[in-house]
C-alpha cells in the first residue's frame, strides 16, 4: 500500500476515535477544529484550481453556498441523519455542474480576467440565491440540523486531499501542472488544456460544495451574505500564504488562518487590516508563499 | 415614452461616473497591461476627500464645489501614485498574478483601514449638497441639478483627458508605452515618470467620480467603491480594455442597462446584470466593442 494511503487510513481512523470521544472536548475547541477541517477541505480544493492549474479564481466561495444550499435543502426537508451524506455528496455534485457552467465559459479568458470572471459569477450566484424565496432569500436558512462532526469533517478533508495530491502525481494530473506552467507548450505537446482546466474546476468545485454542506450543517444557519466575496478571498489567501501548488504548504495555512482570528480576538478591528498587509507583503517579498523553502527553481534564461 | 426618457436621463448619469472610473482602469492597463483593482477603492477615498474638503469650501456654490473637485483630485492623484511606487513598482517584472494578487492587498488594505472607526468608520455618511438642489422638469422628465452636473463634468474630464493624450508630449509617451513598453524605453521616454503620470490620471478621475457618486446618491461609506469598482471594470472591458474612447462608451453604456434593468425588471438583479454583460462580452466578442483583437505570439 502505497505511503498516502496508509495516511489516509489513519487520518479516518484517528477522527473517527476522536469523534467518538469529542463529547469529553472543549465545545468551543471543537467548534475550531472543525472550522479548519472545512477550511482545509476548501483551501486544498482551490489550491488545485489556483495552485496546479495556475487558474487564478476567485468564485470558491460561490461553489460553496451551492453545495451548502443543496444539501441544507435536503437534509431540512428529510428529516434523518442517513440523509446527510447524500445530501453532501448531490451537494458537492450540483457545485460540480456549477464549475463546469463557469469553467466553459472562463476558460478562454487568463489571468486578471479569469479572476474577475469567476468573481462575478460568484457574485451572481449568491444575488441569485438572495432573490430565491424558498430559500429564505436574504434571511438564509435556518434550523439545519447540526449533523456535522468530527469525523465527517476530518475524514472528508483527508479524502479530498488524498484524491488532490493523487490525481497531481499521476500522469494524467501531470497535465494540470503543465497547462500551468506554459499553456501554449502543453498545448503544442498534444494536452488538451481545455478539458484539464476544465476538470480542475469540476473536481475543485465538487470540494468546497461538500465544504459547503459540511458548514450549512456546522453553523445550522446559512445566509447568502455569507458567502460573498470576502469568504472566496479568505480562501485565496490561505493558498498564497501556503504557497500555490503545495499542498502541505497549503494545509498548514488553512490551519494557521482560521486560529489566527480566535487568537487575534483582543484586536479583531485590525484583523483584516493585518491580513491585508501580510498579503501585500508577502507578495512583495515571498511570492511563492511562506512554506515554500525547498524547492528553489533555477532562472530561466527568458523573461 | 416619458418613463423611458427618465430611466435614460438616470442610466446616462449613472455611466457618466462609470465611464470616468473605467478611463483609470483603461489607462493602467494601457500602460502596464494589469488591472488596478484597488481602483475602485481610490474612488471612495475621492469621495472621502471630498466629504472633508466640503467643509472647508463655502457650500452650495459653483465656486467651492470647483474647489472641492480639485482638491479632492489632487489628493487622489497622490494616493494613487504612492500606491503604484510602493506596491505596484516593486513587482513590474513578476509574473501578472502576483501584481493582481498584491492590487487586491492594496484594495482590501485601503477597505479595512477606512472601516476602522479611527478612520472613516463603518457606517455610511451623509455627503452635503455641493450645488444647489433643484430639479428641472422639461416635458415630464425630471432633471437633477446634480445629474446635470454629473454629465458636464463628465465631459469636460473626458475632453480634457483626451486632449492630454493626444496633444501633449506626456500623452504622446503614455501612448508610446501602451505601444510597446521596450521600444518607448529605448527612444528616451522615462518610463516610471510615464506610469507615475498614469496613475495619477487615472486617480484624479476615479476620484472626480467618486465626488459626482456621492453626490447623486448622498451616501457615503468605506465600502461604496467595490461595485461601481468592479462595474467600471466591466465598462472598460465592454469598451476594449486600453481604449480610451470605449472605456467611456462602456461606462455609458453600463450605466443605461444596469438603470434599464432595475427599473423594467427587478431591481434585486442590477448588481447581477454587469456581470452577466462581462461574461458575454468575453464569451463573444473578448477584444471589446472598440479594441483590437490582439494575436498571442510565442
Amino acid at each position: 500500500m502505497a505511503r498516502s494511503q496508509i495516511i489516509l487510513i489513519v487520518v479516518v481512523l484517528v477522527s473517527l476515535g476522536v469523534s467518538l470521544g469529542s463529547g469529553r472536548i472543549d465545545p468551543y475547541f471543537l467548534d475550531v477544529i472543525i472550522g479548519i477541517g472545512i477550511n482545509i477541505i476548501l483551501a486544498v480544493s482551490l489550491n488545485l484550481i489556483n495552485g496546479y492549474t495556475g487558474q487564478f479564481s476567485l468564485g470558491h466561495a460561490g461553489f460553496m453556498a451551492v453545495g451548502a444550499y443543496t444539501a441544507a435543502m435536503i437534509t431540512l426537508n428529510v428529516s434523518s441523519p442517513w440523509m446527510f451524506i447524500p445530501a453532501l455528496f448531490v451537494g458537492g455534485i450540483f457545485a460540480a455542474v456549477t464549475g463546469l457552467i463557469v469553467g466553459i465559459p472562463s476558460l478562454r479568458l487568463k489571468g486578471d480576467y479569469l479572476a474577475i470572471v469567476t468573481l462575478g459569477f460568484g457574485e451572481i450566484i449568491r444575488v441569485v440565491l438572495q432573490n430565491m424565496e424558498f430559500v429564505g432569500a436574504a434571511l438564509g436558512l435556518r434550523g439545519i440540523p447540526s449533523y456535522t462532526t468530527f469525523f465527517w469533517t476530518f475524514g472528508l478533508a483527508a479524502l479530498c486531499t488524498y484524491i488532490v495530491v493523487c490525481l497531481v502525481n499521476s500522469t494524467y494530473g501531470r497535465g494540470f501542472l503543465a497547462v500551468r506552467d506554459d499553456e501554449i507548450a502543453a498545448e503544442s505537446m498534444g494536452i488538451n488544456t481545455t478539458k484539464y482546466k476544465v476538470t480542475a474546476f469540476v473536481i475543485g468545485a465538487f470540494w468546497a460544495g461538500i465544504a459547503g454542506g459540511l458548514y450549512a450543517h456546522f453553523k445550522q444557519f446559512i445566509t447568502p451574505e455569507g458567502f460573498n466575496f470576502m469568504r472566496s478571498f479568505e480562501i485565496v489567501v490561505m493558498v498564497i500564504l501556503g504557497g500555490m501548488g503545495r499542498t502541505a504548504g497549503v494545509i498548514a495555512a488553512a490551519i494557521i488562518l482560521t486560529i489566527l482570528p480566535e487568537v487575534l480576538r483582543e484586536v479583531a478591528e485590525y484583523r483584516m487590516i493585518i491580513y491585508s498587509l501580510l498579503l501585500i507583503i508577502l507578495m512583495l517579498t515571498r511570492p511563492q508563499g511562506i512554506f515554500a523553502w525547498e524547492r528553489k527553481r533555477k532562472p530561466t534564461l527568458s523573461a | 415614452m416619458t418613463e423611458f426618457l427618465q430611466q435614460l436621463i438616470n442610466g446616462l448619469a449613472l455611466g457618466a461616473i462609470y465611464a470616468l472610473i473605467a478611463l483609470g482602469y483603461t489607462m493602467v492597463y494601457g500602460v502596464l497591461r494589469f488591472i488596478n483593482f484597488a481602483h475602485g477603492d481610490v474612488f471612495m477615498l475621492g469621495a472621502f476627500s471630498g466629504y472633508y474638503l466640503a467643509r472647508i469650501f463655502p457650500q452650495e456654490s459653483f465656486l467651492g464645489a470647483a474647489g472641492v473637485f480639485a482638491g479632492s483630485m489632487l489628493i487622489c492623484a497622490i494616493i494613487g501614485i504612492i500606491i503604484e511606487r510602493f506596491a505596484y513598482r516593486p513587482l513590474r517584472d513578476r509574473p501578472k498574478l502576483t501584481v493582481l494578487i498584491t492590487a487586491i492587498g492594496v484594495s482590501l488594505l485601503i477597505e479595512y483601514t477606512g472601516q476602522h472607526e479611527k478612520v472613516f468608520g463603518a457606517a455610511p455618511r451623509t455627503f452635503p449638497n455641493l450645488v444647489p438642489d433643484t430639479n428641472f422638469v422639461i416635458a415630464g422628465v425630471s432633471v437633477n441639478s446634480d445629474q446635470i452636473l454629473v454629465l458636464v463634468v463628465a465631459v469636460i474630464l473626458m475632453i480634457g483627458l483626451q486632449l492630454i493624450v493626444l496633444k501633449t508630449k506626456i500623452g504622446t509617451a503614455m501612448r508610446a508605452l501602451s505601444f510597446n513598453a521596450q521600444a518607448a524605453a529605448l527612444m528616451g521616454i522615462n518610463i516610471n515618470v510615464v506610469i507615475s503620470f498614469t496613475f495619477g490620471l487615472g486617480s484624479a478621475l476615479a476620484a472626480a467620480g467618486g465626488i459626482l457618486y456621492a453626490m447623486n446618491y448622498t451616501s457615503i461609506d468605506p465600502l461604496m467603491g467595490i461595485l461601481p469598482g468592479l462595474k467600471a471594470f466591466v465598462a472598460a472591458v465592454l469598451g476594449g480594455i486600453g481604449n480610451i474612447p470605449g472605456a467611456a462608451l462602456g461606462g455609458l453604456i453600463m450605466g443605461v442597462v444596469e438603470t434599464f434593468t432595475a427599473g423594467y425588471i427587478s431591481s434585486a438583479y442590477r448588481d447581477a446584470v454587469a456581470f452577466s454583460i462581462l461574461i458575454l462580452i468575453l464569451i463573444f466578442k473578448p477584444s471589446g466593442l472598440l479594441g483590437k483583437t490582439q494575436v498571442e505570439k510565442v
